[in-house]
Order: structure tokens, then sequence, then C-alpha cells
């Protein structure tokens, strides 16, 4: 496969090619001969196309730092309840202090996250250590407890059409000056592969870290922060999109093992590649109608899951 | 009599079992040996049909296994598998109580009870009978397996390393109880054993499994030499005779 | 000789369907009764469904952790109920009349259930954490397909189907519950007589088929039924994750026994008298409308991470 010789360069003209492919799909037509078509490029188009590639970037790379802090193939940020914990703390301020600027309901809906996975990981601690297949089953019933929450919450509020929103992840809605804090989120990505080496030590476990000389603890707090923030970010901008996180990178683990160093660019670049063919498919579909990239993700990726489950023999 | 006719198996790339042809006679005990990876347990668990036979042909008394219904086999065959997980919550007297299905189908009778007691005392369970399988060792466990089995009250008893986590005590009577089913019963026992000295004291007749293949077969007394073993394990291995009785010597 | 605790349970029930007809009962006597009394029935029979069919699943995977919910069995079904949908077309699928939608989106349930589930169940039969797994993964997909064709399908078509597809407490359908307690009652007559093989099945299948039980044709058999169970129960309120886990953990809790007999009668009074309860709570009491199941779910997740936790289930 020609991932496997230049991962780069591959992945690098896929993700072209897709962009391309998304800034010329949609209602209002992009030609020479439409006046407004600058206007619909610059305030449509290309924020768009700018958010599902630096979604689908951070959250696979999130995926693999949660992997690794974890020592867990098989968990994500929304399918261990860190995403059903910023909903709450969203909700939380929505309801108790609606007049907050969005950077306050941000940094809420983060420390929110951060207290979902510091729950999780003293979940996952208590869990018998022979039974790897068990953390992601915990994580999902985790994760079901923290929504049920938030919607008996927002049951009560009158607020289930926001929870509707943040649940899926779609990119319809945005426009220039509406997805900025996604920036953010790709930094916090960048920031992970200047860190790269520490995290792929910290996924030797904890002893293995000490032993080298790595102050395991300081990585570990890292790895959660980053992992809570860009969360908190995604499902504020965008919503929840499950499964990027777990499924890219497996299959990058597959073609090209665990160094981090090497890899994180190639599980950004497919997890962005991913989730910008799933808008497209979800664009195209059902034109004119939109199919949230969320749902259409869900379909590929359980089945691409699936196939890696079921393809090997013993594969946890 | 079991007969295995041309009986071959493949797990994934690895062949098993390689085109065995064999004769277990009734009456007595069969020890199955052989080194690890030689296909012992697969062997087992082919004649008592927990996996089906890939190629060739295992026979009870003439007709062919795959005809007989679960159900009749269970009349004729009892099997105490290696380490069986039971998942659900239940005591060892229940366990042991399920050998009578094939007989009682869910309604014992009272006779059906004395069995059970019966197999609960010969295997020395009584005084746990009411304690549940996952609060007693691992060597109490494996015993209710073979009393269950016991239970069954089957002409055939086939046993997968049932030694295993067994005290020297109860290693023991195991041994000499299936040995007194085989002689005054009149059933006939396969087991598959690791310990050596175990097979030359107890068991009738062996069958040497190496790499698939039957590598000797025959009464116990004649089959199992010095020259024979040393092959069979490729280690020095000797069979010594002292007051009478013969046991097999492999360390220095 | 029925069970002190058996008894105890059946008292329990007895008296919170009581208390569910007749307190706070005024006005308009015979009608709110009416209501009233359809509503019961229609707990009763999802709460006997749900039970039967988690301890049911349980005794087929040996284990207690999975539950058909956990499984993806109501996506399935939802999933399903949404294709049927899809090819029908809303109008034609509105026009149908309710008996026979009920049949049809079971047989179709069935149908799917035995080629997925029996298809996983062989493929993962000695490795029952990767069965979990992909059960998990398969409810994630079903919802997500679910979603990906109710957008395909005609908005204005969509509408019209909603109101049948999306059950809850509040609003339990006449006909679906007529069709669904039938299904039940030979459902579960047919389990009743299979009960003494149900404990025999439980040992696993090889000490089971050691015995002389047919135990592929008999999971075959089995996993029709907990999937006809679960067309019941999330064709008449949705799908509730939790219930069942919740339910079969209580039962085993307090009937510390693995004989099916004590089991499943136990199971589904629980489930019963939990959502009975459950759901008067929420009408009188709290004045709440329709978010019991989100309650149950938090509840029973719980139990379920603190039994966990505790080292109860393995």
């Amino acid at each position: 496969m020609a991932v496997r010789k230049h991962p780069y360069i591959t992945t690098l003209c896929v993700l072209l090619i897709l962009s391309g492919v998304s800034i010329f799909i949609g209602v209002g037509s992009l030609s020479w001969d439409n006046p407004n078509a600058m206007q619909v490029l610059m305030i449509s188009r290309l924020p768009r196309t700018a958010a599902v590639l630096l979604t689908g970037a951070s959250i696979a790379v999130v995926g693999v730092i949660m992997q690794l802090l974890v020592r867990n193939r098989f968990v994500e940020p929304s399918t261990t309840g860190t995403t059903e914990a910023a909903m709450l703390g969203l909700l939380a301020v929505a309801i108790l202090a609606p007049g907050w600027p969005i950077i306050a309901k941000m940094v809420v809906a983060s420390l929110a996250s951060l207290l979902g996975i510091l729950g999780f990981f003293f979940l996952t601690r208590r869990l018998p250590p022979q039974q790897p297949l068990l953390i992601p089953l915990v994580g999902l019933i985790y994760g079901g407890i923290l929504g049920a929450a938030a919607t008996f919450v927002a049951f009560q509020a009158d607020m289930i059409q926001f929870l509707g929103i943040w649940m899926t992840g779609e990119f319809s809605g945005i426009l220039a000056g509406r997805y900025e804090l996604l920036w953010l989120a790709g930094g916090l990505a960048v920031i992970a592969y200047f860190t790269a080496d520490q995290f792929t030590v910290a996924g030797l476990g904890r002893s293995a870290s000490l032993s080298l000389g790595l102050p395991y603890g300081q990585v570990l707090a890292l790895g959660i922060v980053t992992v809570a923030v860009v969360s908190a970010l995604v499902v504020v901008t965008v919503g929840m999109l499950p499964f990027i996180g777990l499924v890219v990178p497996n299959i990058v683990s597959r073609l090209m093992g665990d160094n981090l160093r090497e890899s994180l660019p190639v599980v950004a670049g497919m997890g962005a590649g991913l989730v910008l063919l799933s808008d497209i498919i979800g664009r195209v579909a059902r034109y004119p109608y939109e199919i949230p990239a969320g749902t259409v993700f869900g379909v590929i990726g359980a089945c691409i899951f699936l196939w890696l489950l079921l393809g090997r023999k013993s594969y946890a | 009599m079991i007969s295995v006719n041309g009986l071959s198996h493949t797990i994934g790339p690895a062949k098993i079992l390689d085109d065995i042809n064999l004769q277990i006679a009734p009456g007595g005990v069969t020890a199955l040996i052989g080194p690890n990876g030689a296909g012992k347990s697969t062997l087992l668990s082919v004649v008592s049909r927990q996996v089906p036979a890939q190629s060739g042909e295992v026979s009870l008394d003439g007709a062919d296994m795959k005809r007989i219904d679960h159900a009749a086999l269970a009349l004729r065959m009892a099997v105490v598998a290696q380490d069986v997980g039971v998942a659900s919550r239940l005591r060892i007297r229940d366990l042991v109580g399920f050998g009578r299905w094939p007989h009682a189908k869910g309604k014992p009778s009272p006779k059906d009870a004395d069995i059970v007691a019966q197999a609960l005392a010969q295997f020395d369970l009584t005084a746990l009978a009411d304690r549940f399988l996952d609060e007693v060792s691992g060597g109490q466990r494996q015993r209710a397996f073979v009393a269950m089995a016991y239970a069954q009250d089957t002409d055939w008893l086939l046993l997968d390393e049932p030694l295993n986590n067994l005290d020297l005590r109860h290693a023991r009577r195991l041994m000499s109880e299936l040995r007194n089913l085989a002689q005054n019963a009149g059933k006939s026992i396969l087991i598959v054993l690791h310990d050596l000295n175990y097979a030359i004291s107890w068991a009738d007749h062996i069958i040497a499994l190496k790499d698939g293949r039957v590598a000797f077969a025959g009464e116990t007394q004649d089959v199992m030499t010095s020259r024979t073993l040393s092959a069979l394990y490729e280690t020095d291995v000797s069979v010594m005779a002292k007051d009478g009785k013969t046991f097999v010597w492999h360390h220095n | 000789m029925p069970d002190r605790r058996l008894l105890f349970l059946a008292g329990l029930f007895a008296v919170s369907c009581g208390l569910y007809l007749l307190w706070g009962l005024q006005g308009r006597i015979w009608f709110i009764l009416e209501l009233r009394g359809i509503k019961l029935a229609g707990l009763c029979v999802v709460g006997a469904a749900i039970g039967i069919a988690t301890v049911l699943f349980q005794t087929l995977s040996g284990n207690r952790i999975l539950t058909p919910a956990i499984m993806g069995f109501d996506a399935l079904f939802l999933l399903m109920q949404t294709s049927v949908v899809f090819f029908l077309g809303g109008f034609n699928y509105a026009g149908l009349p309710g008996p026979f939608l009920f049949a049809m989106n079971t047989v179709v349930m069935v149908c799917a259930a035995v080629l997925l589930f029996g298809a996983l169940f062989r493929r993962s039969r000695n490795d029952i954490q990767l069965m979990i797994l992909v059960g998990v993964i398969f409810g994630l997909l079903f919802r997500s397909l679910t979603g990906f064709m109710q957008r395909l399908i005609d908005p204005s078509e969509f509408a019209i189907v909603q109101g049948t597809m999306f059950a809850s407490f509040g609003g339990i359908n006449r006909t679906e519950l007529i069709a669904a307690s039938i299904l039940l009652g030979m459902l579960s007559i047919w389990v009743w007589r299979q009960l003494p093989l149900l404990d025999v099945m439980a040992l696993g299948r090889g000490p089971a088929r050691h015995l002389g039980v047919d135990y592929d044709r008999h999971q075959f058999q089995l996993l029709c039924a907990i999937a006809a169970f679960v067309a019941i129960s999330t064709a008449l309120v949705g799908p509730i994750t939790f219930l069942g886990l919740l339910v079969s953990a209580l039962a085993h809790a307090l009937m510390r026994t693995h004989r099916h007999v004590h089991l499943l009668p136990a199971a589904a009074l629980i489930a019963i008298i939990i959502l009975v309860l459950g759901q008067g709570a929420f009408e009188r009491l709290m004045r709440l409308q329709s978010t019991l199941a989100v309650v149950i779910e938090f509840v029973g997740g719980l139990l379920f991470l603190v039994l966990l936790a505790k080292g109860k289930i393995r």
C-alpha cells in the first residue's frame, strides 16, 4: 500500500483532493460568473472545510493520547464519558449563567470533561487488569450514565434541543466567525506532536516511564488536560463525533506501529480525511438536505472497527 | 470399543493430528501420554465429539459417532474436559446432580438423588456439597466435575488431565477409583495423563502420541520402557523397578 | 413448591399494581381506570419481556454483564423498523394495520438477530470479551444506521411514521399491546417448557453437550425467542438499555440459585415492580413525564459500575 511507503505524501495528497471537492460542493455555485462566489468561499466553504480538517485531526490525535494513557486500544473520549461530561458542564452554564461569554463556557466545559476523565481513570484503576476489553465496556456504560444525567437535566430545564445539537456532530452551521475556537484544538494537537516521544514512553506504563526518567505524573496531566480541552472544544463548536479517535489510531498503528513521533501526522491526516469524506458524503447523499457527518462516520467507523476486531484472531 | 480410522485434524496452519488409527478396547484404564502439543487433548475432544472430526472416522461399538444423537451418546460416554469454567452460580451438589440429566431429563427420582449422594461421597465432596463452585479451590472444583461425570454412570469415561490441581492424596484416590470402576464395574476409561508415574502405576493400556501421530501403543508393561519413553520425550528417561513396583525416573 | 421469595415478589407486584391503579383516583373513575389499566398492562408486558430476555441471554452467553440491550438488540429492532419504513415508504407503512406491522417488524427482527448474533456467537464462542465489544459496536452501528436511514427517508413521510416508531411510557398503543401480549404469552409458555433444559445450558456449551444436549439447536431457538422478547418491549416503549442489567443482577442476588424455574419469574416480577412503581412515582408524586427510562438508565448503569468495582461481576 502506498501509505506504508510514503505515508506523509499520500496523506497530504488525499487531503488536498478531498479539500478541493469539499470547497466546490454546496447549494450556491462557485463559478466565475457568480458575483457572490468569493463571498460564499470566504464565509462558508473555506471555514467549513477548515473546521472539518481541524476537528478530524485533533480528535484523532486526542484518541491516540487517550489510548496511550489508559493503555488500552479500544478507548477514546466519546466512548468513555468525556464528551458527556463536557455536555453536563455546558448544560450547567447554560442554566446557571446563560449570559457568560463563550470563552467562559468553554472553560467550564473543559473543566467538566476533565472531571469526567478523572472519574473514568478512577474506575479503570479498580478493574481487574487481566480483562482488557472490560475497560471500553465500562467506558461506554460510564458515558451512558453521564449521558442519562445530562438528558434528565436537559429535560427538566427544557433544553433537550441543545443536547440534540451537541450529540450529533455536523458542520452545516459552520460559518466564518463560528468555528475559530477549533484552531485552539489544532494548536493543542501540534503541541502533542512535540511531546510525542514522552507520550510514547508513557504508553509503556508507569514503572517503565519512571525507570527511563520520564516525569510520568506531568506527562499524564498534560495528556489528560489536552484530551479534556479538545473534547470540550469540539462538542461546543460541532458536536460529538464518535469513533474517529478509536478507528484512526488503530488503523495507523497497524500500518506504521506505535512510535508517535512518526505516526502522529498520519493519524491527524487520516482523521481529518475521514471526517472530510463523511462530511462530503453527508452533503451529497440526500442533496439538498444534509446528513450529519457524525452519523455518516458512525456507520463507516463502526464497520471499520468491526473489521479490525474480527479480521484478526487475537487482537486485544 | 472405540475405533479411530484415518483421523486427521488441523487448526489454522498446524497439523494437530495426522492419520491416527487406533482401537481402544473396552474395559480397563487407557492412558494417553506424550509431550506437549502432541495432540492428546485434541484426540480426546474428537473422540468425545466436542470437536467434529475433520477427516477420518471415529466409531463407538461399530456405529459412526457422527450418527449417534446427543442424548444417546450422553448415556454411553461421560467427559471431563480440561479447565471448564461455569458461569452460573452453582452449588457442588447441583453440579454433580447435572450428571443425572441424561437419565432424568430434569425430573430426578430418589434413585438419582442416591447416585448423586454416592458420587459426592466417592470423591470426598459431601462436606462441600452446599458450597458454591466459585468459592472452592481449583482441586475441589476439578473433583466436582469428575464426580459429575461419575454420576452420569456411563460405560465410557473420558478425562482430560484430571489430575491438574489435585494434591497427592486426591490424585492417588482418583486414580484408584478409576481403576476400581474399570475392574469391578466394567467401565472403560480413557484418560490424558502428564505424569508418567501415574500412567505406569494405574493404566492397563498406553497410547503415546508424538507430533500428531501414534508413537506406540499397547499393554503398559510391554510398551513403557526406558528406550521408548526416552525417544518419545527426547530426554533421558529410565524405567526402574523397586520392591516389585515399576516407576519412571527422569531427574539427574 | 412456590419459593418464599417468589411469593414475596408476587405480593409486592400485587401491591404496586394496586397502588398504580387506585392512588389518587378521582373524577371520572372508570375512564381513568381504563387508561391506567392499559398503561399498567403495557408496563407488565414490557417488564416481563425485558426480565425474561435478559436472563435467557445471560444463560446463553454464560455471562452476567451482557444483556440484549447492551449487545444492541434494541438498536437492531429500531434499525429494522426504520428499514421497513424505508423500503415500504412512509405512506404505505402508515396505511398497514397495527398488528400486521407489529408481526412484520418482529419477524424481520428475529431474522436479523439470528443472522447477526448467531454468526457472532459461533465466531466468538470462546472469547466473551470480544463478543461484548463487538456487540457494543453493533449497537453503535445500528444506531448510526438508523439515524442515517431516517435522514434518507423523505421528511414528510418520516413525520407520518415518527409517532408509531418512537414509543414511550406515556403513549402505549392499544392494538400493539394486544398483539404483544399474545406473543408474550405464547413465548412464555414455550420458555416454561424449556426450564430444566435451560439449567443445563447455563453450564456452557461443552458440559451441556457432554450431557447430551443438542446445544447449537437450542441456542438458535433461544436466540429467536430473545429477539422476539426484545421486539415486544422495544415496540411498546422504545429502548431501555440498563433495566435488564439491573433486573438480572437483583434477581440473581435475591434468588441465589441457578434454577431458571425461580430466576425467570423473579426477573420478570422485579422488572415489572420497578417499572410500575417508577412510573407511578413519576406520574403521581413528581408530576414528571416520560423520563423514567432516563432515570432507570442512570440508576441501572450506576449499579452496574458499583457491582463491577466491588468485583461482584466477572
